[in-house]
């Protein structure tokens, strides 16, 4: 038996397969030579804009006389979910403290920004910046030197006056 | 044979009846001819599909390949990674049917082109050139005849492969492939009638006097197109491949060059219906509002003329394929078949006695072919068209047709509906 099948009578304009064909072949004729829109961002040598509030890459902020801002607190380690980032405080001679050693593991960090957050010296940020790629697993742990040595612009943090960041 | 002595020998007009090249410098100039179009059908086929890519990209918005060579050597690179993948050879099949159908596929549409005239009869200093591998007196039926085996190709494919999504793309190719030939073949008798012979060159020839084809036939040339885009298994008739349902249909389990070999067919495929199409209905070669190509004079500038006609037609219905294929989306299965038993088939039988009984009127009346000729047959072949596309607008012919629905329509609808529901409870209180 066969099924039987509700065929609903539609106006013309509805169902009209030659004009619905023309329509579309228009529509891409109209794309084909839009050539002003094109949709992709040619990635090396073009970037799209990121956010100020972008966190990427850790930086290590440094006073004038070029050492880290760093006190050592041990904020950062503690705060930190998962747990990247490596502090042993040291003193000098005049009782100021400083990190002896001071490494993120940028493949454990997910980037929350509470290091950024939780710094009373505003010396470790996450930055605007996220093209790093190495060869290997180490190659991820930034010891001092290396997050010192970073210059891309540092994350905006979220200003409760300014909530939209404009 | 310095280059030097040729080139003025191009030039210049020479004697219109100039008998063609014999012995010989026949052999050479067939083998010459050969090499060049075999050279430049392969290269124009490789950038094809640099075309298809950039024609596509440009279609949606994107820029298309751009970085090995500006782009330009993109097919070159294609070609490399092709010849340096592994071959595999999945478990279960059908080894020598296995290699055997990558070239059963792409023979048959490199084939026919040999018949295809390309330009004017270039004169040498040794007798007329014609611009034609072989100039068969069969010519056309010989296309019909190669390009159908294509579809072996496809179809052992599928089956070699021990796959049941090739064989089920297989089955379809084959299902598609013989419905549309017929269509195919039946739409091109008129053009066959009106010219009063198979010969590609007698049919251009015919088409220089009488006005192309496409103006006087126009329902043959759309069946044509229509049948062609179903032989060449691309969109909106690529069933046979279905990426979306069969995966890659035929050639799901090819790899490297066989599956290069595939798509060199199709495209191969491709520049043969366009050529087809531009021979057929649209003059082929012939240059217009000019006889001199027809009857000679010849000279070297008219045979580079005529090339680059050919060459533009041909383009242009690439470029058609091309769009088409990235505007409409896939046609449903029995809305495949339907379109091609149901519409095309009785249209194009319709479309034969009616072509033969106005020429056998026409003869009756007296009337020879020319001008008078051409602008009855245009003038009848207009109202047809208009008629059969507001009756093919109605969409109802191929399949019902899923649209929004008119409020009115809707309406209707719920009234039929609480009717109906009426009338089944009062039965089943009856029934109670």
């Amino acid at each position: 038996m066969a099924i039987k099948v509700k065929v609903v009578e539609r106006p013309i304009g509805d169902v009209s397969y030659i004009r619905a064909t023309l329509k579309g072949m228009a529509l891409t004729m109209k794309h084909l030579f839009d050539v002003t829109n094109r949709a992709t961002i040619q990635y090396p040598e073009e970037k799209s804009p990121i956010s100020p509030r972008w966190r990427g890459t850790h930086r290590m902020l440094t006073t004038e006389t070029g050492k880290a801002k760093c006190v050592a607190c041990g904020l950062c380690p503690t705060v930190c979910p998962a747990n990247c980032i490596k502090l042993v405080p040291g003193e000098d001679e005049e009782g100021n403290r400083y990190p002896l050693v001071f490494e993120i593991d940028e493949f454990r960090c997910i980037f929350c920004g509470y290091c950024q957050e939780v710094c009373p010296e505003e010396a470790i940020h996450v930055g605007r910046h996220y093209e790093n790629s190495e060869y290997s697993r180490e190659g991820f742990v930034y010891d001092l030197q290396r997050l010192m040595d970073q210059s891309h612009p540092v994350c905006e943090m979220w200003d409760p006056e300014d909530p939209k960041g404009e | 044979m310095s280059t030097l002595r040729f080139f003025p020998a191009l030039l210049q007009a020479a004697d219109p009846n100039l008998p063609p090249v014999s012995g010989m410098v026949f052999f050479i100039a067939t083998i010459l001819k050969i090499l060049i179009i075999f050279t430049i059908y392969m290269i124009g086929i490789a950038m094809l599909t640099l075309a298809e890519r950039k024609i596509s990209a440009w279609i949606q918005d994107r820029h298309g390949p751009n970085r090995v060579g500006k782009g330009w050597l993109q097919p070159a690179a294609d070609g490399l990674k092709n010849f340096m993948k592994e071959e595999t050879m999945p478990e279960g099949v059908n080894k020598p049917l296995f290699v055997l159908a990558p070239l059963l596929s792409f023979i048959p549409a490199l084939t026919a082109w040999c018949v295809i005239p390309f330009g004017a009869p270039l004169p040498t200093r040794w007798g007329r050139i014609d611009m034609v591998v072989a100039d068969l007196p069969v010519g056309f039926l010989f296309i019909l005849a190669l390009t159908s085996l294509g579809v072996y190709g496809i179809v052992l494919a599928g089956w070699s492969s021990n796959n049941k999504y090739a064989l089920l793309g297989g089955l379809r190719s084959s299902a598609q492939m013989i419905s549309y030939e017929i269509s195919m073949g039946m739409s091109t008798i008129p053009v066959l009638l009106l010219a009063g012979n198979v010969s590609l060159n007698t049919i251009i020839n015919q088409q220089a006097w009488g006005g192309w084809n496409v103006v006087n036939l126009t329902v043959a040339f759309f069946i044509f197109m229509v049948s062609a885009f179903a032989e060449t298994n691309r969109l909106p008739f690529d069933l046979p491949e279905a990426e979306s349902e069969l995966i890659a249909g035929y050639h799901t389990e090819y790899s490297a060059m066989k599956f290069s070999l595939f798509f060199i067919a199709e495209y191969g495929g491709m520049v043969t219906a366009s050529a087809l199409m531009a021979t057929l209905f649209f003059g082929g070669w012939d240059v217009p509002f000019t006889a001199r190509d027809n009857i000679g004079p010849y000279s070297g500038w008219l045979t580079l003329l005529s090339i680059g006609i050919m060459l533009a037609k041909m383009l242009f219905f690439i470029f058609l394929f091309m769009w088409i294929r990235w505007t409409l989306p896939r046609f449903r299965y029995d809305q495949l078949m339907s379109l091609g038993w149901k519409f095309m088939l009785p249209l194009s039988l319709v479309y034969i006695v009616l072509i033969a009984a106005v020429m056998l009127g026409l003869s009756a009346a007296g009337i020879e072919p020319g001008l008078m000729y051409a602008a009855i047959l245009g003038s009848m072949n207009l109202g047809l068209v208009i008629v059969l596309f507001a009756i093919l607008d109605r969409g109802r012919i191929i399949s019902p047709a899923y649209g929004r629905m008119h409020p009115r329509e809707i309406e209707r609808m719920r009234q039929l509906d609480r009717r109906r529901s009426m009338t089944a409870t009062r039965a089943g209180e009856a029934g109670r």
